[in-house]
C-alpha cells in the first residue's frame, strides 16, 4: 500500500518517530514556558537538566539497581532540587536586571554541567536497559508499535495535560497566573511570591529531568544529548509564542509530526524544517502562533 | 534595565587616544619581542569578531546568540573563492565579507521583528539552521572543512606565506576595523543607536525609525564579523564547522562579557584573555568548557561591567 508514492509502513514509521520527538519538544517547551511565565528567564540549562535527568536514571539503575519506575520519580525530584538551589543562590540575584543576564547565566551553567559530564563519561552514549514490561510491540495491523514508544506518547500527553490543568483550572494555578501578571499585587495579598518563583523553577527543571528519564531507553544517555535539542526547542518556543501553556504543548507535538513527515518526503531538510517554519511564522505572525504581542 | 550601561562612563577622548596608541604600539612590537605571531593573529581575528559583536550588544542592546554564522560562512565563502576559484586573497576576503553582509541583511530583517530574549533565541535558531546547511552542503566538505586554502600574494606583491607579513596584514585589517567601529559609535548614528537602546519608545517618538537603525547596526556587525571570519580562513588556511557551531557564538558572547560590554576596548581585552586561557589550558580537554562556563557565571553574578568596564568605573571614581 502506498500514499503519495511512499510505502505506508515508512510513512507511519516516520510519523511515529515524529510524534515521539514531538512529545519531547512538548515536555521541554512546556517547562521553558512555565519558567519564563513567572521568572522571565529563558532557561538555557534546560537541555543540560534533561541530560542530567537521563544520567540520574542511569546511575540509579547501574549503581544501586533502582529501576525505571522509581527513576521516573526520583530523578525529577533530585534534579528539581538542584534547580531550587540554582534559583535561590544565583538566579534570584538577577531579577532586577535585564532578562538577558538570566539567559547568560543559565548558558554558563549549561556549559559547566555538560563539560563535567563529558569529562567523566566521554561523548559516546551509555545504554539504558529497557524495562522488562516494555519488551515487544503492539501489532496495529498497518504497523508495529513498540510498547515503550506508545508509553512515551501516553505519558507525555498525561504530564502535559495535567500541568495545563493545574495552571489553568486550579486555585494554585490562579495564584501562579496572577503572579505572572502582577507579582507585587499578589505579594500584597499575603502570598509568598518568592517561594512560588523558586518552586516554579524547580518544577520546570523537574519536567526537563522527567523528559530525560523518558528519553534514556530510546536515545542513549549522552552528555551532549540536550545541547542540540535545546536549540530546536527554542525554535519551537518562538513558533508557539510563550503566551499559552496549551500553545507550547500543541506546537511541540505539531512540529514533531512536521519533522517526521519531512523525513519521509524530503529527508535532506529534516534537520532544518523546524527552523524554516520558524522563519515563516516570524514573517507572518512575529508574536508566535499562540503568543500575544506585549 | 539596559544590559550595558558602562559606555556612559567612557573616559575622555584624550585617554582613548593614548590607549589606542599604546595598543597599536604593543601589537606592532609584539612579534619582535618574541610573542608567537600565529597566536597573535588568532587573538586579533577573535578580537575583531568580538568588537563586531559588541557593536550590536553594547551599543544597540541586541544580544545575538548566533554570530558564529557570519564568522563561519564568511570563512567558507573566502576559502572557496581562494581555493576553488583561485582568487587573490584581497578579493577572497572581500567576497567572504560580502557574503556575511548579505546574510546579515536577511537574518537582520527576520530577527529584529522580535526583541530581547526572543531576538537571542531567533538568532541562535537561525545559526543552527546555517550549521546544518554547512554540514550537508557539498562545497563546505562537511566534517573535513575546506583545507589548505592558499594564502597567495596580497595585491600580487606581499607574500602572505611569510608569517610576519601575514601578521602585519591582519594587524592592519584589525586596526582599520577597530577605528571604523570607534567612528560608528561616536557618530550621530551611534548616538541614535544608544538612544534606542536606552529607551526605544522615546526614540521613536522623537522621529527616529528604530527598526531601520537596528537593522543597519545588525548588518554592520554581521559584515565586520564576516571580515574576521574571512581573514581567519586565510590565516589558518582552513574553514571548518567549528566556526559555525553554536559554541562559537557562545564564545564571542563570553569574550565581550568578560572584557566589558559597551566599552570600546573591552572585546579586545576579552578576546586576548580567552584565547590565552584556551592556549594554556588546551591540555585539560573538556575542563576548558567547564572553566568557560564558570567564567560566564562569575561574570554575570559579580562582574557585569567586565575588565575594561571596571577599570573605567575605577577611573571615573578617581576623577571624582
Amino acid at each position: 500500500m502506498e500514499i503519495f508514492g511512499v510505502p505506508t509502513q515508512a510513512l507511519f514509521g516516520q510519523l511515529l518517530i515524529g510524534l515521539i520527538n514531538g512529545a519531547f519538544y512538548a515536555m521541554l517547551s512546556l517547562g521553558l514556558a512555565v519558567i519564563f511565565g513567572l521568572l522571565n528567564v529563558i532557561n538555557f540549562t534546560h537541555g543540560a537538566q534533561y541530560m542530567m535527568g537521563a544520567f540520574c536514571a542511569w546511575f540509579l539503575l547501574e549503581k544501586w539497581g533502582v529501576g525505571y519506575w522509581w527513576a521516573l520519580l526520583l530523578a525529577p525530584l533530585t534534579i528539581g532540587l538542584t534547580g531550587v538551589i540554582i534559583e535561590r543562590t544565583m538566579l534570584s540575584r538577577l531579577y532586577k536586571l535585564d532578562h538577558l543576564y538570566g539567559l547568560l547565566l543559565t548558558f554558563g551553567l549549561a556549559l559547566i554541567f555538560q563539560g563535567v559530564f563529558t569529562n567523566f563519561y566521554g561523548s559516546s552514549g551509555l545504554p539504558y536497559r529497557l524495562p522488562e514490561e516494555f519488551a515487544g510491540a503492539f501489532n496495529l495491523g498497518f504497523m508495529f508499535l513498540p510498547k515503550y514508544r506508545a508509553w512515551v506518547i501516553v505519558a507525555s500527553v498525561l504530564i502535559c495535560v495535567s500541568t495545563w490543568f493545574v495552571i489553568e483550572r486550579t486555585k494554585l494555578g490562579s495564584y501562579l497566573r496572577a503572579a505572572t501578571e502582577n507579582p507585587a499585587l499578589v505579594q500584597a495579598f499575603g502570598i509568598n511570591v518568592p517561594r512560588m518563583i523558586t518552586l516554579t523553577y524547580g518544577f520546570g527543571v523537574a519536567l526537563a529531568a522527567f523528559a530525560g528519564v523518558m528519553a534514556a531507553p530510546i536515545y542513549q544517555v549522552n552528555p551532549q544529548m540536550g545541547a542540540n535539542l535545546i536549540i530546536v526547542v527554542f525554535a519551537v518556543v518562538v513558533i508557539g509564542g510563550m503566551g499559552s501553556i496549551m500553545g507550547a504543548i500543541l506546537t511541540g507535538f505539531g512540529l514533531g509530526i512536521v519533522e517526521g513527515l519531512t523525513k519521509v518526503f524530503y529527508p535532506e531538510a529534516s534537520n532544518t524544517v523546524i527552523f524554516v517554519v520558524m522563519v515563516l511564522v516570524l514573517l507572518v505572525k512575529p508574536a508566535g502562533l499562540f503568543g500575544k504581542e506585549k | 534595565m539596559a544590559i550595558a550601561t558602562t559606555s556612559a562612563a567612557e573616559p575622555g577622548p584624550r585617554v582613548m587616544l593614548i590607549a589606542t596608541v599604546v595598543m597599536t604600539v604593543a601589537l606592532v612590537l609584539a612579534p619582535v619581542l618574541g610573542v608567537y605571531p600565529v597566536f597573535l593573529m588568532k587573538a586579533l581575528c577573535f578580537a575583531l569578531f568580538a568588537c563586531a559583536f559588541n557593536l550590536l550588544i553594547g551599543f544597540g542592546g541586541l544580544l545575538s546568540f548566533g554570530h558564529a554564522m557570519f564568522l563561519g560562512m564568511a570563512g567558507y565563502a573566502c576559502a572557496h573563492a581562494a581555493k576553488v576559484w583561485g582568487w587573490p586573497p584581497e578579493a577572497a576576503i572581500l567576497f567572504g565579507t560580502g557574503a556575511a553582509a548579505a546574510m546579515g541583511v536577511i537574518v537582520g530583517l527576520l530577527a529584529i521583528r522580535r526583541q530581547g530574549i526572543y531576538f537571542a533565541m531567533i538568532t541562535l535558531a537561525l545559526a543552527q539552521m546555517v550549521f546544518f546547511f554547512c554540514l550537508q552542503a557539498p562545497f563546505t566538505h562537511g566534517e573535513d572543512g575546506i583545507q589548505s586554502v592558499p594564502r597567495g600574494k596580497l595585491f600580487g606583491v606581499l607574500d602572505l606565506t611569510n608569517t610576519l607579513v601575514m601578521y602585519y596584514v591582519v594587524l592592519a585589517i584589525f586596526l582599520a576595523a577597530f577605528l571604523f567601529i570607534y567612528r560608528i559609535v561616536h557618530s550621530p548614528f551611534g548616538q541614535v543607536l544608544k538612544a534606542i537602546r536606552e529607551n526605544e519608545p522615546r526614540a521613536i517618538s522623537l522621529g527616529y525609525d528604530a527598526e531601520k537603525y537596528k537593522l543597519l547596526a545588525f548588518i554592520l556587525s554581521a559584515t565586520l564579523a564576516g571580515l574576521a571570519g574571512a581573514t581567519k580562513a586565510i590565516v589558518f588556511q582552513l574553514a571548518s564547522l567549528t566556526d559555525v557551531h553554536w559554541t562559537m557564538s557562545g564564545e564571542v558572547v563570553l569574550m565581550t562579557l568578560l572584557g566589558g560590554m559597551g566599552t570600546i576596548f573591552g572585546p579586545v581585552v576579552g578576546a586576548f584573555t580567552i584565547i590565552s586561557l584556551e592556549n594554556y589550558l588546551s591540555t585539560f580537554g573538556q575542563w576548558v568548557t567547564v572553566i568557560t562556563g564558570a567564567i560566564f557565571v562569575v561574570c554575570v553574578l559579580a562582574f557585569r561591567r567586565g575588565i575594561v568596564g571596571e577599570l573605567a568605573a575605577w577611573w571615573a571614581r578617581r576623577q571624582g
